[in-house]
């Protein structure tokens, strides 16, 4: 028998999902094999994806909100000039904190969280490939945030930029361990990104439902293949670079010492090689939510599949290309330059297509202005302005002027915020229903918007100006009679109106979370998978696994879906089918709860925080992380049945 | 639903708190010398005769603010290039003058007795610095000139400067003991 | 409207608006700038023509009419078809997309040639050295004996190719004059290199464009283009000793700077005071801000800086020293004297 006709063989002496089990009945049993035990230990021990991924974007909207307010205070030192509301050094901790917190912090991990939670549900499946690695990744992503915010309390915080040149954060000019923190926080976050983007490639490519081919699955799911493959590529530069850096400043090495042969060009090249594709990997997500969204308030399937995705992989692919576009000003040979100007415009062409189709896809359906919706046509408006600033400055003379400008920051905020949280609210809006059974309040929601849209706007258009009027990045202050203080004064006044939309969000997602109307499985009457779990999914997702056999599964069901049967019931236990055309291969036991990837997190934190003050932390901090790991990887008996689990 | 988050603080929280603590003497950067009345003591030298019992008193707390702190040590570390005192001392090995990475201080080696030998300069060469430097910077070198023998903690060098290597690495330097000026082993 | 005009039209809108800002990208008052402005202006119409495309396509396609049952939606069972015409439409757009992006590329490179052709054949040259945070320049002729060495700013005679030769004693800097040409970053272990042709007289102002620490934003150089007269005139000055004090309260800062703590890192040209780490001060009182652009130069700024220089730029390398009034008198009498 075929592994498929053995899953639909009639039950032996093993409890399996089928037509004999199914109903309330099965979804008891279920819901005794997954849920995880209560109690601390049990919160601390859990490897629902479900669960991790909610920590995952809490904890960066946390994170997000505490940036937010270091926004705020420099943007009260820049209203006026030659302020002395902050000192330069601490003007130089905060717009480092800022950076940080929003790209490492936040922007990622949000994303990140998103993917964690919605993969599996939108693939068909009951859980991630990797539990234990996810719930490791998350405690990994608090403890470098914690470490982070910490040394910022304990003023000890880094005060070099987001980017740490050296040699400014170098041994000599940094002194103290500020630089090392910064540092060490990378290698928490990268550590963390890392493994989620493992877990996340390999659930997409084998743990998809049956029948969901590569070319059926949801965009999303191709925007969370591209933007892992995108994370395993591009991490270990900054890896690298961030411990070169820590040896540099501990060691005495001579990674970046000119006199030394070394190359202060070195951290730049190593940076931007991950730093480029990391504003992709905050972006592409932003489309997916996008193309989400669209498909279910328009009423219709994407327009242009094949487009989408491949635009999506192109851009992956493209944005490995264009790193040297951070270091025009350089002094780096003019030809090679050329090539990164060709390559950073053609960039653009993928994103336009998606553009397109995301444009065709409302023409030819039945748009519905609802608050994700809005968010949707908000990221148009915005995001397609920090492209074409992108394609301003993608060009070498123009970038000669405006690079380490206010244009610079006008631009990345634009596609960030345009391109990465208008998506993100719309999404967290769009989805709250199936995490939490509640709707949010539209009506609040539309304030919110429109507040946050339009300050948005107030906040950072004025800083193209201010750019062109020659204010430099990161400077604490800048000389009155500049004609700078109208462009500083409209910026602040937009980010506190950015701060009080992003405010009343909160207070909307809080207040729903309470109150909102309870919500159906599919509120919205969208297509795809998740949204045939209960709102909130059981800790199974799915009492019986499904079967696709269109892109859009929920709307093609005609109010059923097919499923498989012959999973078992009193253990855990997932279905993994074949890469491409998705049939179904092998059973698969499925991850109990486990404290370990938690005490797994100790031991590598004590090791991490304490090689900032020692090498020798990495000798004998193996010691702990040894017997973590150890306890953690050790084998599992295989349950008593004669039946092998594993084919 | 329960709220989600409960921050249950974490160990490795309070693990990066405990090594974390000690940051606040290192890591303030005081560019100014406070008070301004900042002297480098004199006649801190070991033949100095102290009524009581032969010890000079404890330092003060304005020079163990400059003994361990990393701003410190890092401008004294400028300076040492700066005022050409490798031109005698070279990178702590001595030539001209003594060496400053040894066991031996002819004139002491507690901070405040190397600030009082750069301020006033020594018999056989030393120049006294007092008029042509700030108080300030006096003991910033003195801090960077403690560290060359391995005095300061780990944690508050720097590896190495951005330029020619010319010393093991600073963080990787062993301890010298300080002997009292009249001691026999010098 | 032809395109040549109303590209112009939009240079020229574009240069008024910046308003004669000393230091303002628009300000074009150079080759190098020229170009940018030029550049920029086609990139700004191309892509404000995209933008509005873009947006106008959006709305349309959301605010349209259309019949229920025309609509392919799931509703009406068409959510898999797509609308006649749409690979046209998929088409075209790519094809407008990649040709605009094209035609910008291309005069991109244009724009690059035209840069690399105003840089050949310099006839000045100038080597800028930055340091945490002050401008070290020196000029430097063929002819060692008309080295000049000032601090913190640059005169440039009008019309002349000069080369600027960029070296970093520290960390990473960047050489930026807006008004006239675009950033180079200045990096410790290389030598770069950038050109400006001045074409427009004027008074100007540079800054520091890459972060380098704590007074990152107090890092910036007076820039004047002069006519070549002028331009003489000053170097001719330039080349002079200091000039011997005159009144006994000068003499008197004139023996303190020169014997005391001052004179370990300034250097007076004429006098014992031969320290090379700090800002060259032989003519300081023949230029417009001190600090590195921080303060005016004015009497007070004088008293007020040399008295605690790091309660204006704190951080700065300059330390704040006990000096005693009368000695602060007749140091700022002194350098007041320094034309």
């Amino acid at each position: 028998m075929t592994p498929a006709e053995k899953a639909k063989a009639p039950p032996t002496t093993v409890p399996r999902d089928g037509p004999d089990l199914t109903g309330p009945e099965l979804e008891a049993r279920l819901h005794r094999t997954w849920a995880r035990p209560r109690g601390l230990i049990g919160w601390l021990s859990s490897v629902d994806h479900k669960e991790i991924g909610v920590r995952y974007v809490v904890t960066a909207l946390i994170f997000f909100a505490m940036a937010g307010l270091l926004a705020l205070h420099m943007r009260l030192q820049l209203a006026r000039p030659e302020s002395n509301l902050m000192t330069p050094e601490l003007y130089n901790e905060t717009f480092t904190m800022h950076g940080s917190t929003m790209m490492f912090l936040f922007a990622v991990p949000v994303m990140q969280g998103m993917q964690i939670y919605l993969t599996p549900l939108m693939a068909g499946t009951r859980n991630m490939a990797f539990p234990r690695l996810t719930a490791f990744s998350y405690w990994m992503y608090l403890s470098g945030g914690l470490m982070l915010w910490i040394s910022h309390v304990m003023n000890i915080s880094p005060d070099n930029g987001w980017f740490s040149y050296v040699p400014l954060a170098g041994p000599q000019f940094s002194p103290g361990k500020r630089a090392d923190v910064w540092a060490q926080m990378i290698t928490f976050t990268e550590v963390a990104a890392l493994a989620v983007a493992v877990t996340l490639t390999t659930t997409i490519l084998k743990q998809r439902a049956p029948g969901m081919t590569l070319a059926r699955m949801p965009i999303f799911l191709w925007s969370t293949l591209v933007t892992s493959v995108m994370v395993i590529f591009s991490m270990p530069s900054v890896a690298l670079a961030s411990s070169m850096l820590i040896s540099d400043r501990s060691v005495g090495t001579q990674f970046f010492n000119p006199a030394e042969n070394g190359d202060a060009l070195l951290w730049q090249h190593l940076f931007w090689f991950f730093g480029h594709p990391e504003v992709y990997i905050i972006f592409l997500p932003g489309t997916a939510f996008v193309s989400e969204i669209v498909v279910t308030f328009c009423r219709r399937s994407i327009h242009g599949y094949s487009v989408v995705a491949l635009s999506l992989v192109a851009t992956g692919i493209l944005a490995f290309g264009l790193w040297v576009h951070h270091m025009f000003a350089t002094g780096l040979p003019r030809v090679g330059y050329s090539f990164f100007t060709a390559a950073s415009m053609s960039v653009a062409i993928p994103t336009g297509l998606q553009i397109f189709c995301w444009i065709a896809t409302m023409w030819e359906g039945r748009p519905r202005l609802t608050v994700p919706m809005l968010y949707v046509i908000g990221f148009i408006f915005t995001f397609v302005i920090g492209g074409l600033s992108g394609v301003i400055i993608a060009s070498v003379p123009l970038d000669l002027q405006l690079t380490d400008t206010y244009f610079i920051v006008a631009h990345l905020h634009y596609v960030l915020i345009g391109g990465g949280v208008f998506p993100l609210i719309g999404a967290i809006t769009y989805w709250f229903p199936k995490v939490t059974g509640r709707m949010m309040s539209e009506r609040m929601g539309k304030i919110a918007f429109w507040a946050l849209f339009l300050g948005f706007q107030l906040a950072f258009f004025p800083m193209h100006i201010s750019g062109l009027m020659g204010m430099p990045r990161r400077v604490f202050t800048y000389p009155a009679g500049m004609g700078l203080e109208l462009p500083n004064m409209l910026s602040t006044i937009g980010a506190f109106v950015v701060a009080a939309a992003v405010l009343l969000f909160v207070v909307n997602l809080v207040n729903s979370l309470f109150r909102g109307v309870p919500a159906g499985p599919n509120p919205w009457d969208a297509p795809s998978l998740e949204w045939a779990a209960s709102s909130p999914p059981a800790p199974y997702n799915f009492p019986h696994i499904p079967v696709v056999e269109s892109r859009t599964p929920l709307w093609d069901a005609d109010g059923s879906l097919r499923v498989v049967h012959g999973l078992r019931v009193e253990e855990p236990e997932l279905l993994l089918t074949t890469v491409v055309s998705a049939t179904p291969d092998i059973r698969e036991p499925g991850v109990a709860p486990s404290p370990w990837p938690f005490l797994s997190t100790i031991a590598t934190a004590v090791v991490f925080v304490c090689s900032i003050f020692s090498p020798w932390a990495l000798v004998f901090g193996i010691v702990p992380a040894g017997i973590a790991l150890t306890a953690w990887f050790w084998p599992k008996k295989p349950p008593p049945e004669g039946e092998p689990v594993i084919v | 639903m329960s709220l989600p988050f409960r921050n249950s603080g974490s160990a490795a929280a309070a693990v990066a708190l405990l090594a974390l603590l000690g940051a606040c003497d290192r890591e303030s950067r005081n560019t100014r010398g406070q008070p301004l009345g900042e002297t480098v003591p004199t006649g801190a030298s070991p033949d100095t005769i102290y009524p009581g019992n032969s010890q000079p008193p404890p330092l003060t707390a304005q020079a163990a603010a400059y003994e361990n702190n990393a701003y410190a040590i890092s401008q004294g570390q400028q300076l040492f290039t700066q005022m050409n005192c490798v031109g005698c001392h070279s990178h702590g090995g001595g030539g001209m003058g003594p060496p400053l990475m040894d066991a031996k201080w002819r004139y002491g080696g507690r901070i405040d007795q190397i600030a009082a030998s750069i301020a006033e300069g020594r018999p056989n060469g030393m120049p006294a610095w007092r008029s042509k430097l700030t108080s300030e910077q006096i003991w910033q070198l003195a801090a960077y000139v403690r560290s060359l023998s391995g005095q300061v903690p780990k944690d508050a060098v720097s590896a190495r400067a951005d330029t020619l290597s010319n010393t093991p690495p600073q963080t990787q330097q062993t301890p010298e003991p300080v002997l009292p000026a009249g001691s026999a082993q010098q | 409207m032809k395109p040549g005009r109303f590209t112009a039209l939009v240079v020229a809108g574009m240069a008024v608006s910046g308003c004669g800002g000393i230091q303002n990208a628009l300000g074009g008052q150079a080759v190098q700038s020229r170009d940018f402005v030029s550049l920029f202006a086609v990139f700004m119409v191309v892509c404000t023509v995209m933008y509005f495309v873009t947006v106008g396509t959006l709305m349309w396609a959301v605010f349209r009419r259309r019949r229920a049952t025309e609509a392919c939606t799931v509703e009406t069972g068409r959510h898999e078809v797509s609308a006649p015409g749409s690979r046209t439409a998929l088409v075209v757009w790519t094809t407008l997309i990649a040709v605009g992006l094209s035609a910008l590329a291309v005069a991109s490179f244009f724009t690059d040639r035209s840069l690399a052709a105003a840089a050949r054949s310099p006839k000045l040259a100038i080597t800028v050295t930055a340091n945490q945070w002050w401008w070290d320049v020196q000029y430097t002729p063929d002819n060692p004996s008309h080295i000049i060495r000032t601090a913190n700013e640059l005169h440039l005679p009008v019309g002349v190719p000069a080369e600027i030769t960029l070296k970093s004693n520290d960390v990473i800097h960047s050489f930026w004059i807006p008004n006239l040409a675009g950033k180079q970053d200045v990096i410790p272990g290389r030598v770069t290199d950038a050109q400006i042709l001045p074409r427009q007289i004027g008074q100007y102002r540079g800054q520091c464009a890459e972060f380098c620490g704590t007074e990152h934003a107090n890092m910036a150089l007076d820039v004047t283009v002069e006519s070549m007269a002028d331009f003489k005139k000053w170097a001719a000055a330039q080349l002079q000793p200091a000039i011997a004090p005159t009144t006994p309260l000068a003499a008197a800062g004139f023996n303190y700077v020169t014997t005391r703590q001052c004179s370990v890192c300034h250097n007076i040209t004429g006098t014992p005071a031969n320290g090379q780490l700090g800002p060259d001060l032989t003519h300081l009182a023949s230029r417009k801000t001190i600090a590195a652009g921080t303060l005016p130069l004015t009497r007070g700024n004088l008293y007020g800086w040399v008295a605690d220089p790091q309660s204006q730029k704190p951080g700065s390398q300059m330390p704040t020293m006990q000096i005693a009034p009368q000695d602060l008198h007749a140091i700022v009498a002194y350098l007041e004297t320094l034309k």
